[in-house]
């Protein structure tokens, strides 16, 4: 009862008091009833008030009364300086936030370790080098052979996993034309026991469901899709669903915890890897490696036992690939085989996210920094203002300990509101910023739990706030001496240290406006530039057949959908430019080897090149009568880098394939340059007739085409349902699996250069904002504090130029100081950017001078009220109040 | 005054024993009590007799509660409790151990 009783006792003190005193008071009433004379008894009791502070000090803590009172003390202080705190709170708040943003997508991403048994021993399996495609790169694809032989080499070392690239498809519960989209994953059946994961329902799968090619149509639901799709009901167990050629038959949901091992993915569908179509091949690579290592293993010995079978294995299949050049061969087979920790799983979001976050993450620290500046230098303002009162404290014997946790528990106060308004801020903005991160159709899903790491980054963050912005202050509110402060001495904050503050802010300032200038100009650059075809008003309809179907009736829903009213072309590709998909292969001519160099291919129908209007150069369009092979058409830069000729129409080359095989192409046209698969690089391409001819009067059927429409209206996607409808009208056996634009195609180009520009704006914004709100600050207060002088400046006829001077040159000093600095930082710092810039360099004068420009207005105009109030002090006003 | 010092140390032991025997009093009767068991000869100095009740009452020996008195003012009481009865029955033993002590010294000396 006693230490509770005492710390409650903390929060009670007046009425602590007011019973103490009402107990004497009782004690006093008895003696007089006593018969005792009221004054002797009075006296008799002795010093009540004394008395008093020795019992309330018996009944509390009195540590804890001790930081009550201050606390209490800080409020009020915080209460009457409203709109120094509000902003002081607010700003803290904003960066408290933003920062508690960035750890938590930068854990979610790449620190947090799986949900699964011993994630410290898993590591995942790459190789780098130089590419198929003669450029240097690091893949984490394997082919499942190549897997098999490894695993078998491995046993008892390391348990290796295979994990296909998780992949948004459409599956269905009941008919196709009631498709859904599910986002599923080939999974080793010995995946779930090893990671230790236990079933939610059903079961999962073991060794024995992955052990013959398609011998095990089975599934595991992850948690969230069964929460999401099916809402928990446990006899979603024992349902079918098509999926691909198959019918697989759901067997259990995974635990809750597990979401997959590619953080920003979160998998539906887990099925074993002996369904997939490419599992005995090999020379497809459609699979990440992750191995579980067994304790106490040695990582090195390992890494090269496998990647002495993977040797093995690549020069045993590559020897039978005649159709590749000898340099190619010789690159691919000197890869690197690399065996990494990855005990937070692997993802290509990772890959590509990791350095954008981590610049996000600098940008916010420094936000922090200069927010805590500010409020800093508001404190210390303000700390010197209260100079007289300290100096009373001290003088009635209040420890100097007592100072600095008397202007502590105020910042302190502070930072729990900004940390409070950050909380919220960051539970609005992380989700946010993920949901910027992929297409608007296949969203990027981070787990982004609010947990103890969270928690624990929070309360680290605002210790360190308060330590940053408040330590200063208080350490100089305690050391004031008593004796000048009374006597009414300049106790004022030294000038220097609010300058170097102001340096330090400029800086920060500048190198946040800087790199955000460096990420806008990146993302102008990109989605401004020319992509060689005009991506407005197209629509793309992913349609696909069950099992394929003959040509004419995939031409017979190109003509019916031209005959829509709204709709100006149609055309049909094998797949859209910027889609992602690429097919590349050797070129050679006359028999000659095959080019180390790779040409690109894509398979179109006549009136392709008008519906993306890329304009033809020279020769002619596919017509009908046109198969493949061998019409082929190019683009400029395979005219220029392969045929070195600019009219090439009439002159012939061969297709080189790995195995040897060669396809001859005749060039009747030739077309402007368009982006293919990415818009950084410009390949050389070879557009090909979409259909192939089987026989002298056949077509081979096809099971999937990207139908491209030219819309007339604004809003392409106006008319998305009705051609839809139209597709399966037509011909019920094909269905559209798939509706976007091409527009969304080009934006997802620069999805991330976007959310880069985006984010760094504004934080530059709210970087220019608080240096700004603190130069105004500090200017303002050193006006107020020599008030008096300029005054007397002026009436002894100071021109305006002398009045100004004294104030302005320190700041102007401190923020040449501070932007030379920031400069010398700022091009230091690209470094570490430049794989997230493009086409702009950080010693571009343009780059330089811009930040230059923005923080010098910004100064001037924080400068101007404090310039303009020195002037216009009035002598006479100044004596009158003296 | 110097005879309130040999109370000192003694006070917890007398408010214990009286509050014992004589449970449900104030602060004053405490006085009193004290001053009338032993002929006037020890006397409680008041003002320091709340502090030490308090302190009792903070270790647990004591426990007190509001009472309303006739003349409308309310009053504290006090009253003992069983770990203050166990430390009575240890100050006492000790109690009786220094002054037999002490008597000694004084016969022998």
């Amino acid at each position: 009862m006693s230490l509770l009783s005492r710390v409650a006792n903390v929060f009670r003190g007046e009425r602590l008091n007011r019973d103490i005193e009402e107990e004497y008071a009782s004690h006093l009433e008895e003696a007089i009833l006593a018969g005792r004379d009221p004054a002797e008894a009075r006296k008799a009791l002795g010093d009540t008030l004394r008395r008093r502070d020795e019992s309330h000090d018996i009944r509390v803590v009195a540590w804890a009364d001790a930081v009550r009172a201050d606390f209490l003390f800080g409020w009020r202080q915080v209460k009457r300086n409203r709109v120094t705190s509000a902003a002081a709170i607010v700003s803290l708040a904003l960066a408290i936030g933003a920062c508690t943003s960035a750890f938590r997508l930068i854990d979610a991403l790449l620190w947090r370790p799986l949900p699964v048994a011993h994630p410290e021993r898993l590591y995942v399996l790459s190789r780098r080098g130089m590419g198929f495609d003669n450029k240097p790169g690091e893949w984490d694809s394997w082919a499942y052979p190549d897997f098999q032989l490894m695993r078998a080499a491995a046993k008892g070392e390391a348990e290796l996993i295979a994990v296909s690239y998780a992949d948004r498809s459409d599956i269905t519960y009941r008919t196709d034309q009631e498709m859904e989209k599910a986002v599923v994953q080939y999974v080793s059946g010995w995946m779930f026991p090893t990671f230790g994961i236990k079933p939610a329902a059903g079961r999962l799968f073991t060794e024995k469901d992955d052990r013959t090619p398609g011998a095990a149509p089975y599934a595991v639901l992850s948690y969230d899709y069964w929460t999401r799709r099916f809402g928990r009901d446990p006899g979603v167990v024992g349902r079918t669903f098509q999926y691909g050629d198959g019918v697989y038959e759901i067997v259990g949901v995974s635990g809750k915890e597990f979401t997959g091992t590619e953080p920003g993915i979160v998998v539906d569908i887990f099925v074993p890897t002996m369904m997939h179509r490419g599992v005995a091949r090999r020379d497809s690579t459609w699979m990440r490696t992750l191995a579980v290592v067994a304790p106490g293993v040695a990582i090195e010995p390992l890494r090269a036992k496998l990647a002495a079978i993977n040797y093995a294995f690549e020069r045993n299949r590559l020897s039978g690939e005649t159709g590749l050049s000898q340099e190619t061969l010789r690159n691919v087979l000197a890869n690197q085989v690399r065996l990494e920790p990855a005990p937070t799983g692997a993802s290509g979001m990772q890959k590509e996210y990791s350095r954008a976050l981590a610049a996000i993450g600098l940008l916010v620290v420094m936000v922090l920094l200069i927010a805590c500046v500010n409020v800093a230098n508001l404190m210390t303002a303000q700390a010197a203002t209260r100079a007289r009162e300290m100096a009373l404290r001290v003088s009635i014997g209040a420890g100097r300990m007592r100072l600095v946790r008397l202007v502590l528990a105020e910042s302190a106060l502070l930072a729990f509101f900004a940390a409070l308004g950050g909380a919220l801020f960051s539970w609005w903005s992380a989700p946010f910023v993920v949901n910027m991160i992929n297409p608007p159709d296949n969203p990027a899903r981070l787990i982004l739990p609010a947990d103890w790491r969270v928690l624990g980054f929070g309360m680290l963050l605002i210790a360190c706030v308060v330590l940053l912005f408040g330590l200063v202050p208080a350490l100089r509110a305690s050391s004031v001496k008593p004796v000048s402060a009374l006597r009414g001495d300049d106790c004022h904050a030294r000038p220097g240290l609010m300058h170097g503050m102001i340096a330090a802010q400029v800086a920060f300032c500048f190198l946040v406006v800087f790199v955000a200038g460096l990420f806008v100009t990146t993302f102008e650059r990109l989605s401004t530039k020319p992509t060689g075809f005009s991506a407005e008003g197209l629509l793309l309809l992913d349609t696909v057949a069950h099992r394929p179907q003959p040509a004419a009736y995939w031409d017979q829903v190109e003509d019916h959908l031209r005959a829509m009213p709204g709709v100006d072309r149609v055309s049909q590709a094998a797949w859209p430019l910027l889609g992602g998909d690429s097919w590349n292969d050797s070129i050679s001519f006359n028999g000659g080897p095959p080019s180390v160099d790779l040409g690109y291919f894509l398979n179109v129908s006549p009136g392709f090149f008008e519906t993306m209007r890329i304009p033809l150069l020279a020769g002619r369009d596919f017509r009908q009568s046109d198969g493949y092979p061998p019409a082929a058409i190019v683009n400029q830069t395979f005219a220029r880098e392969f045929l070195k000729d600019n009219n090439p129409v009439g002159r012939s080359f061969d297709k080189a394939s790995d195995d040897g095989s060669r396809e001859r192409m005749q060039v009747v046209g030739v077309v402007a340059d368009a982006y293919y698969s990415n818009i950084r690089t410009m390949l050389p391409v070879v557009f090909v007739p979409i259909h192939r001819p089987l026989s002298q009067t056949a077509l081979r059927p096809m099971s999937e085409v990207t139908y491209i429409v030219r819309i007339s209206s604004a809003n392409p996607l106006s008319l998305a349902s009705q051609l839809r409808q139209e597709v399966g009208r037509v011909r019920p056996e094909l269905r559209v699996s798939n509706v976007q634009t091409q527009k969304e195609l080009l934006d997802a180009q620069t999805i991330r250069e976007r959310m880069l520009a985006t984010l760094a704006m504004f934080f530059a914004v709210v970087a220019i904002l608080l240096a700004g709100v603190g130069l105004y600050g500090v200017l303002f207060y050193s006006v107020v504090q020599r008030h008096r002088e300029i005054g007397i400046r002026i009436a002894l006829g100071a021109r305006s130029g002398n009045v100004v001077r004294p104030i302005v040159s320190g700041i102007s000093i401190a923020l040449a100081f501070g932007t030379v600095t920031g400069l010398a930082f700022g091009v230091l710092s690209t470094r570490y950017i430049e794989s997230l810039l493009y086409q702009v360099k950080a010693s571009d004068p343009i780059q330089l001078a811009g930040p230059c420009l923005i923080i010098f207005l910004a100064a001037i105009f924080a400068a101007a009220p404090a310039v303009v109030r020195a002037l216009y002090i009035n002598p006479a006003d100044l004596l009158r109040s003296e | 005054m110097a005879k309130n010092d040999s109370l000192q140390g003694a006070l917890d032991l007398l408010v214990l024993k009286i509050l014992s025997r004589r449970p449900r009093l104030h602060g004053y009767a405490l006085m009193t009590a004290i001053a009338e068991t032993s002929d006037d000869v020890l006397r409680a100095e008041e003002g320091s007799l709340y502090p030490a009740l308090h302190r009792m009452e903070e270790a647990g020996w004591i426990r007190a509660e509001w009472v309303k008195r006739e003349t409308g003012r309310r009053t504290r009481i006090y009253e003992v409790t069983k770990a203050g009865k166990e430390q009575l029955a240890a100050e006492e033993v000790r109690w009786q151990t220094v002054t037999s002590a002490v008597n000694r010294v004084l016969r022998m000396a």
